[in-house]
């Protein structure tokens, strides 16, 4: 129960959420949309600002009411909360970017379903205040959404050979220009657009992100041997 | 007398060698190409990985696993594809599909298989479109430095157009005719793609690994269960079908002989790695292979199937020795309350 207002740990609640507790990589969780919407930049970048945004307004929230509600009913009144910022976001979807709420489609009001925002909400949120809490949030969504764009961007390459195709759905017709074609005339490689796809790129960024962490802590066990073996060279 | 890997490697590579000598008789130098180039691929990618993962080279190498791998990759693949689609079904095998899972014997699906389907749902244009047999080209005799032109990108010799090289397969023809409405005898008797009992060139073929493998059955490098029960189960459903609509389901007989049935029965399902360990179990798995072969056959989106079932029942291969395990000495016989 750290309930204390202390401003010393922000900068580690930010490192958690990118990365060392990061909800794709490292919770796992979310996996529905992050596998079924990835599959090019754009939709990647348009769910993980929705979830972005969720997760900020959620872990808000509920940190206000944390008083106020009862711990037999925290699940549902967390529930309704978060269900109630979705459906706030996906009229807004609906109205300002048109086109690419049609293209994510059902995986929009899916993110109440998302564990990562309800275990935001039930682990942080409710046993903090609301600056912690929102800025858990930030960073969190921040996290998934980076995963979200980068396994995006890697289906897209391998898959169409273009990156930010369709960029106009979010940005408008003015936004075109955004898209890059990697390789002209590029055959495509539907495997990496398909859920298998999704799967095998997902485990190798978690492998990448596993391989260097492993690696800086090998560095770290190196330099702290070198400095002992000073000290006990110094010593004898 | 236990037999070494390599041992079992080699004599898997010899008993393909009656298949691929008529493969080669009936679509000529493509299939050559094809194993070569897929054979380097494999060592290359092996190697490199096995660096990679800081292995020693020499054993894992010479082991043969890879070159089994790639050769039975290379036979699935349509004679002249283009050198990049066997270059990425290779890699893709050797990479992801067996050094990512930890190597040989740590792999959970068939590598080949794994390989291939990539490809498959990758490509569709490029691994449907079968080169016809040769008897069927009758405007140019395909020799090797043609193969060579066609498959790294040199285009099509003089004299040959692409509709007259390649061609549907003879299950390809006749699940679109079926499809259509017609009988299965009139079918066999107009398309010139089908043969005596199964696709032209494919029967023979289908006979040379029915050969080969009697011959690793008789080396007991395999065991009888998995063939045994994989195409006594699509013979059985074949024959319920056939007896029930014969205008409707071709015969048992041409099931066994077209497509990778028999090829798939006694090299491709029995991977010792990715196969139960128990004799039941491996009972069980070889005949739901077969079902499912029939099933996907005749009621699925793809001509084929023996890949699909084959990777469906690897990966049901845990659960089935999860309830199905040898009975160990001394265990459960007789039970004394």
């Amino acid at each position: 129960m750290a309930s204390n207002d202390s401003s010393d740990d922000y900068g580690e609640i930010a490192q958690n959420g990118l990365w060392d507790n990061n909800p794709a990589l490292v919770q796992i969780l979310g996996l529905c949309p992050l596998l079924a919407v990835s599959g090019t930049v754009i939709n990647g970048l348009g769910l993980g600002i929705a979830t972005l945004v969720t997760l900020v307004l959620s872990n808000a929230v509920v940190s206000l009411i944390r008083h106020q509600v009862k711990p037999d009913v925290r699940i549902p009144v967390f529930v309704v909360v978060i269900a109630s910022i979705v459906t706030a976001i996906e009229l807004a979807m609906n109205a300002y970017v048109h086109d690419l709420y049609l293209v994510l489609g059902i995986f929009i009001p899916l993110i109440v379903t998302n564990c990562s925002v309800l275990g935001r909400a039930e682990a942080f949120a409710s046993k903090t205040t609301v600056g912690r809490a929102a800025l858990d949030g930030f960073a969190m969504g921040l996290g998934f959404l980076a995963i979200l764009v980068v396994l995006g961007g890697l289906r897209e390459a391998l898959g169409k050979g273009t990156l930010f195709s369709q960029a106009h759905l979010m940005f408008g017709e003015g936004a075109k220009w955004i898209t890059i074609t990697l390789i002209d005339d590029y055959r495509g490689f539907l495997f990496a657009l398909l859920p298998p796809g999704a799967f095998i790129g997902l485990g190798l960024l978690i492998a990448l992100k596993n391989a260097i962490d492993t690696r800086r802590k090998q560095r770290r066990g190196a330099a702290t041997v070198v400095i002992r073996g000073n000290a006990t060279g110094t010593a004898a | 007398m236990p037999v070494s890997v390599s041992t079992v490697m080699l004599r898997v590579v010899y008993a393909l060698i009656p298949g691929l000598i008529a493969y080669i008789w009936f679509f000529g130098w493509g299939v050559v190409v094809n194993i070569l180039f897929a054979v380097a691929i494999a060592l290359g990618c092996e190697a490199a990985m096995l660096a990679i993962r800081d292995r020693p080279l020499k054993p894992f190498l010479t082991d043969g696993s890879a070159l089994v791998t790639a050769v039975l990759l290379a036979i699935s693949i349509p004679p002249l594809s283009p050198w990049w689609i066997t270059l990425i079904g290779t890699a893709f095998a050797i990479i992801v599909a067996k050094q990512l899972y930890g190597g040989l014997g740590y792999n959970t699906f068939n590598p080949a298989m794994v390989g291939y389907v990539l490809l498959l749902i990758s490509f569709p244009v490029e691994m449907t479109s079968w080169q016809a047999p040769l008897m069927l080209i009758t405007q140019h005799s395909l020799g090797f430095l043609d193969a060579l032109r066609i498959i790294f990108g040199g285009g099509l010799p003089d004299g040959l157009r692409l509709d007259a090289l390649t061609t549907a397969t003879p299950l390809d023809t006749l699940k679109t005719q079926i499809k259509l409405d017609h009988n299965v005898d009139d079918i066999i008797s107009t398309a010139p793609i089908f043969g005596h009992f199964g696709g032209k060139g494919g029967e023979w073929i289908s006979a040379g690994f029915l050969l080969g493998g009697l011959w690793l059955l008789y080396k007991r490098v395999i065991n009888w269960h998995i063939p045994t029960a994989m195409i006594g189960a699509l013979l059985g459903m074949a024959l319920i079908f056939f007896i029930i609509d014969p205008a409707h389901y071709p015969s048992p007989l041409f099931h066994l002989f077209s497509g990778a049935t028999l090829l798939g029965a006694f090299f491709i399902a029995t991977d010792p790695v990715t196969a139960p360990a128990s004799t039941r179990g491996r009972l069980l798995y070889g005949a739901l292979i077969g079902v499912l072969v029939y099933v996907i056959r005749t009621w699925g989106g793809y001509p084929d199937a023996v890949a699909f079932a084959v990777l469906l029942m690897n990966l049901a291969t845990p659960t089935i020795d999860y309830y199905i395990h040898s009975r160990v000495f001394g265990h459960g016989e007789n039970r004394k309350d």
